[in-house]
C-alpha cells in the first residue's frame, strides 16, 4: 500500500509533466495503436498496442493518463499503477458520482507489481500482469497480459495462471503468495453488471482525490480529458486508510470497492441479498442481522453477516479472515488475508451499537 | 450463372450454421486446468467441449461464459473433475451464459459448490455425479448442483452425495424441472427455494437429514415462491444427522424429515413414497425468524397433499419438544404436521391473519396451533384431525421447458 501510494505519486508526477501535452498536440510521445485495440482478435503481446513508450510499461504513450483512486481494491498486496487511454478527440464525461462515461475507444490499463521489499517500494519491482479493459463498439472486453521473467514483455494469458511471488512486507516479514492471474471469465465475475462487462474503479467519487496539481478530476477537466464536471465539490469516496475519517465511512468505502461490484443487485452475488455498495442505505441489506442464504460453510457456524458490536460473531469478518475456497470473500482476487482491511471491518462492526447500528 | 451463385451462397449459408459448430476435445493429463479453461474460453456458441475419460486434477474453479455450449464428459463414472487441491473460486464449475448443458461427468470434492449456474436462461445439468467422497461432513461444499436466479432449469439424472447444505438446490429461479435424480447423504436432498413454477418428479432422496424441501426466504431479489409440484418421488430413510453449519437455514431442518414446505404458496405434494423418516413425513411451517422485508409472507398457503404413500414416519422427532409431542400423540407423529401459524406481523405494520387454504388428504394431520409466526415449537398445543381442508386445490400448470432443452 505504501508502494501503491508511491506509484500513485509517480503517476501523478507524470501527469503533471505531460498534462499540458495531452490536449492532442504532438508531444514526441508515441501514439497508441487504436486500431489494434479495437480489433476483436487480441494482440499476443502487450507491446503490440503501443500503450507505453518503454518496454517496462512505465512511460505512458500519448493520451495515456495515469490516475489514482481514493480506495483501491485489495489484490494480495500487489502494488498497482493505473492508466486511462482516451482516443484522439474523445473525452470522458462526468455523469454523477458513479462511473465516468468513457467513450468507445477508451482503455483502462492496470499493472500489478511487487517490489522485492515493501520498505523500498521503488526498487527491484517485479511486474506480474497488466490488465486491460477495452471499450469496443460491442462493449467492454477484459484481457490479461503476464510479464515474462526478464520483465521485457507481457504476453496474453486468457486461461489464468498461478504465479508464486515472494517479497518482504512493510513490516519486514518475508511473505510468499500464490498469486492468481485471473482468467477472462473471472475478470467478468467482478466486472459484471447485469451480465455485461463494466469498469469498476473509475467512479468519479473514487477519482476525486487531491494531487499535487490539485483535484484529480479538475486536472483532467482542465486538460480536456473530462467534460461535465460540476464546479462545486463532488461527493468523494473516503480513503479507507485515512485515520482522520470516521471508521464507518472508511469501512463503507472499503466494502464498496472490495465487495460492492458483486454484492449489488446487478452483480454476480445479487442472489445473496447482501448489498455492500456505498449507495445502499438499508442496514439489513448491508448485513446487520442478515442471515445467510447460500453461504454454506462460509457462514462458519455464525448466524448473521453483521452482529453489531461483535465482530467475532459476524460472518462478514469470518469470511474476510479465511483463505479457504468456498469460505473466503472475496471469492477471487486474493489468496492471503488483507490484515489491515480485516482490522478496519472488525473495528466497524465493533463500534456498532447492538440496539442502534 | 449469377442466380446459380446466389443459390449456392444460400445453400452454403444454410449448411454453414451447424457445420461450423465444432468439438473441442480435452484429454486427461498434465495442465488439465489450463487446457479445460482454455477450451471453455475458446468455445463458440454451438460448440461442444468434450472431456475425455479419466481423472482431471484441478487446482482452481472452472468457468464458462459462452452461450449454447455443451460441456460433456465420457460418462459420470468415467470423466472425473477432482477439486481436492482447489486453491481458489467458490465452485467447481461456474456457468454464466445461456443455453448451456453440462453432462456425463463427475465433480468431486469441490471446496465450495459443485456446479453453479447464475443468472442464465436454459441451463441443463444431466447425467452428473457430484460428490464429496469423504462422507457427510460440515467441511464439504454447500451445494452439489446450484442453478440460481435462472430461467428454464433442467436437472436430470444427477446424483449428489455429501453436500453440507443441499445436494440439488435451485434458488430464485423460474420454470424448473428436477427429475430422475438421486440425492443422498446431504443435509437437504433436494431444495427448491424462492422459485416460481417448479416440478420435482421421479427422484429419490434418501439418507439426507431432510429429503425434499420447498422454502421461501425473505430479503432476496426473487421472493414469494409459488407453484411447485413434488410428485412421484421417493423420500425415504432420511437419517443422516444434520451436519449443516448452524447459521444456515437448512440447519433448522430436523434430521429425519421427508418433505418440508416453509412459506410459499400453491405447493402440491402428491404420489410420493414417504417412508422411514424418523421426525415426520411432511412438515408444513412458517418461516420462524424475524424479518424486515414488508413484501414477504412467511406462511405456507394453498398447500395440497394427497395421494402419497405414507410409510412409517415420525417415531422419533428430532426437534426441541419433539419427543414430548410424539408422546402426547400416542408415541408417533401423524404423517403430516403443520405448525398452525396463520398470523404474522408486517414489518412496520399490523398483524395479518391469513386462514390456511389447505387440501391435506393424507392425514391424520397434527396442527400444532402455534398461531403466530415466531412462536417456538415447544409451545405447541396440538390437535389431530383425520385430514385438513376440503375441496382439492387447482394444480399449477405443467412446467414446459423450451423445445430441445435436455434432448
Amino acid at each position: 500500500m505504501g508502494f501503491g501510494r508511491v506509484l500513485g505519486g509517480l503517476a501523478l508526477a507524470c501527469l503533471l509533466v505531460f498534462s499540458p501535452m495531452s490536449r492532442g498536440k504532438a508531444d514526441g510521445r508515441p501514439a497508441v495503436d487504436l486500431a489494434r485495440l479495437m480489433d476483436e482478435t487480441p494482440a499476443p503481446r502487450l507491446s503490440d498496442y503501443h500503450l507505453f513508450a518503454d518496454a517496462h510499461a512505465r512511460v505512458p504513450s500519448a493520451r495515456v493518463t495515469p490516475y489514482g483512486l481514493a480506495t483501491p481494491l485489495f489484490s494480495d498486496y500487489a502494488a498497482k499503477s493505473r492508466y486511462l487511454y482516451l482516443p484522439p478527440g474523445a473525452v470522458a464525461r462526468y455523469q454523477g458520482a458513479g462511473l465516468l462515461d468513457l467513450p468507445v475507444g477508451s482503455v483502462l490499463v492496470k499493472t500489478f507489481a511487487y517490489p522485492a521489499d515493501f520498505r523500498r517500494p521503488d526498487q527491484d519491482v517485479r511486474l506480474i500482469e497488466t490488465r486491460l479493459l477495452i471499450h469496443r463498439q460491442a462493449g467492454w472486453t477484459a484481457l490479461t497480459y503476464v510479464w515474462n521473467a526478464e520483465q521485457t514483455e507481457a504476453v496474453l494469458k486468457r486461461a489464468g495462471l498461478r504465479e508464486p511471488v515472494s517479497f518482504i512486507d512493510a513490516a519486514g516479514r518475508p511473505r510468499q503468495i500464490d498469486y492468481a492471474v485471473p482468467n477472462v471469465n473471472q475478470c467478468k465475475e467482478c466486472h459484471s453488471s447485469n451480465g455485461a462487462i463494466t469498469p469498476i474503479g473509475p467512479k468519479a467519487r473514487n477519482l476525486a482525490i487531491e494531487t499535487p496539481a490539485g483535484g484529480q478530476l479538475q486536472t483532467w477537466a482542465k486538460a480536456g480529458l473530462l467534460t461535465g464536471l460540476p464546479s462545486g465539490p463532488i461527493l468523494a469516496t473516503p480513503r479507507w486508510d485515512d485515520p482522520a475519517q470516521p471508521v464507518a465511512a472508511r469501512a463503507r468505502a472499503y466494502l464498496d470497492v472490495n465487495c460492492g461490484h458483486c454484492h449489488s443487485l446487478a452483480g454476480l452475488a445479487s442472489n445473496s441479498g447482501l448489498y455492500l455498495t456505498l449507495e445502499e442505505q438499508d442496514i439489513h441489506r448491508l448485513g446487520v442481522g442478515k442471515r445467510p442464504v447460500a453461504a454454506g460453510r462460509g457462514s462458519g457456524d455464525l448466524e448473521v453477516a453483521i452482529d453489531p458490536g461483535r465482530p467475532d460473531k459476524s460472518i462478514l469478518a469470518y469470511r474476510m479472515a479465511s483463505t479457504e475456497p468456498g469460505v473466503m470473500m472475496p471469492q477471487i482476487g486474493r489468496s492471503v488475508v488483507h490484515d489491515e482491511g480485516l482490522d478496519l471491518i472488525r473495528a466497524y462492526i465493533a463500534q456498532m451499537k447492538p440496539d442502534k447500528p | 450463372m449469377f442466380r446459380t451463385s446466389i443459390l449456392f451462397a444460400l445453400v452454403g449459408a444454410a449448411l454453414s450454421g451447424p457445420a461450423l459448430a465444432k468439438t473441442l476435445d480435452v484429454a486427461a493429463g498434465p495442465d488439465a486446468q489450463e487446457r479445460i479453461q482454455s477450451a471453455l474460453i475458446d468455445a463458440k456458441p454451438g460448440d461442444v467441449v468434450r472431456l475425455g475419460a479419466g481423472r482431471f486434477d484441478l487446482a482452481d474453479g472452472l468457468s464458462l461464459d459462452v452461450a449454447n455450449v455443451t460441456v460433456t464428459g465420457a460418462g459420470a463414472d468415467k470423466t472425473i473433475l477432482a477439486f481436492d487441491a482447489q486453491k481458489g473460486s467458490a465452485e467447481g464449475l461456474l456457468v454464466t451464459s445461456n443455453g448451456v448443458t453440462v453432462r456425463d461427468l463427475a465433480v468431486q470434492n469441490a471446496h465450495g459448490n459443485g456446479v453453479k449456474a447464475k443468472g442464465v436462461d436454459r441451463i441443463t445439468m444431466k447425467n452428473l455425479i457430484v460428490e464429496w467422497t469423504g462422507g457427510p461432513k460440515s467441511s464439504n461444499g454447500a451445494y452439489g448442483v446450484y442453478p440460481v436466479s435462472s430461467t428454464n432449469v433442467l436437472i436430470d439424472h444427477v446424483l449428489v452425495r455429501g453436500a453440507s447444505d443441499a445436494g440439488i438446490y435451485v434458488g430464485q429461479s423460474r420454470n424448473v424441472v428436477v427429475e430422475h435424480s438421486r440425492a443422498e447423504f446431504n443435509v437437504a436432498g433436494i431444495e427448491i427455494e424462492n422459485c416460481y413454477d417448479a416440478e420435482v418428479r421421479d427422484n429419490l432422496a434418501t439418507h439426507n437429514a431432510g429429503g425434499i424441501l420447498v422454502f421461501d426466504l425473505p430479503g432476496l431479489p426473487q421472493m414469494g415462491g409459488h407453484s411447485t409440484k413434488v410428485f412421484n418421488n421417493a423420500s425415504i430413510d432420511n437419517d443422516t444427522p444434520n451436519f449443516a453449519p448452524k447459521g444456515n437455514i437448512v440447519a433448522g431442518v430436523p434430521t429425519g424429515t421427508g418433505v418440508m414446505v416453509m412459506a410459499n404458496r400453491d405447493i402440491h405434494v402428491f404420489a410420493n413414497n414417504i417412508d422411514g423418516n424418523a421426525t415426520v413425513g411432511v412438515l408444513l411451517v412458517a418461516y420462524v425468524q424475524p424479518f424486515t422485508d414488508p413484501a414477504y409472507n412467511p406462511l405456507p398457503r394453498e398447500i395440497s397433499i394427497h395421494g402419497n404413500r405414507m410409510g412409517k414416519n415420525g417415531w422419533a422427532p428430532a426437534f426441541p419438544g419433539g419427543a414430548e409431542l410424539a408422546k402426547a400423540l400416542g408415541g408417533t407423529l401423524p404423517p403430516v404436521v403443520w405448525d398452525g401459524v396463520v398470523t404474522y406481523t408486517h414489518p412496520g405494520g399490523n398483524p395479518e391473519t391469513i386462514p390456511a387454504q389447505f387440501h391435506i388428504a393424507d392425514g391424520p394431520v397434527a396442527n400444532l396451533r402455534l398461531v403466530t409466526q415466531g412462536t417456538p415449537i415447544t409451545s405447541a398445543n396440538p390437535e389431530v384431525t383425520p385430514n385438513l381442508g376440503s375441496a382439492p386445490l387447482p394444480e399449477p400448470a405443467p412446467v414446459t421447458l423450451p423445445a430441445g432443452q435436455g434432448g
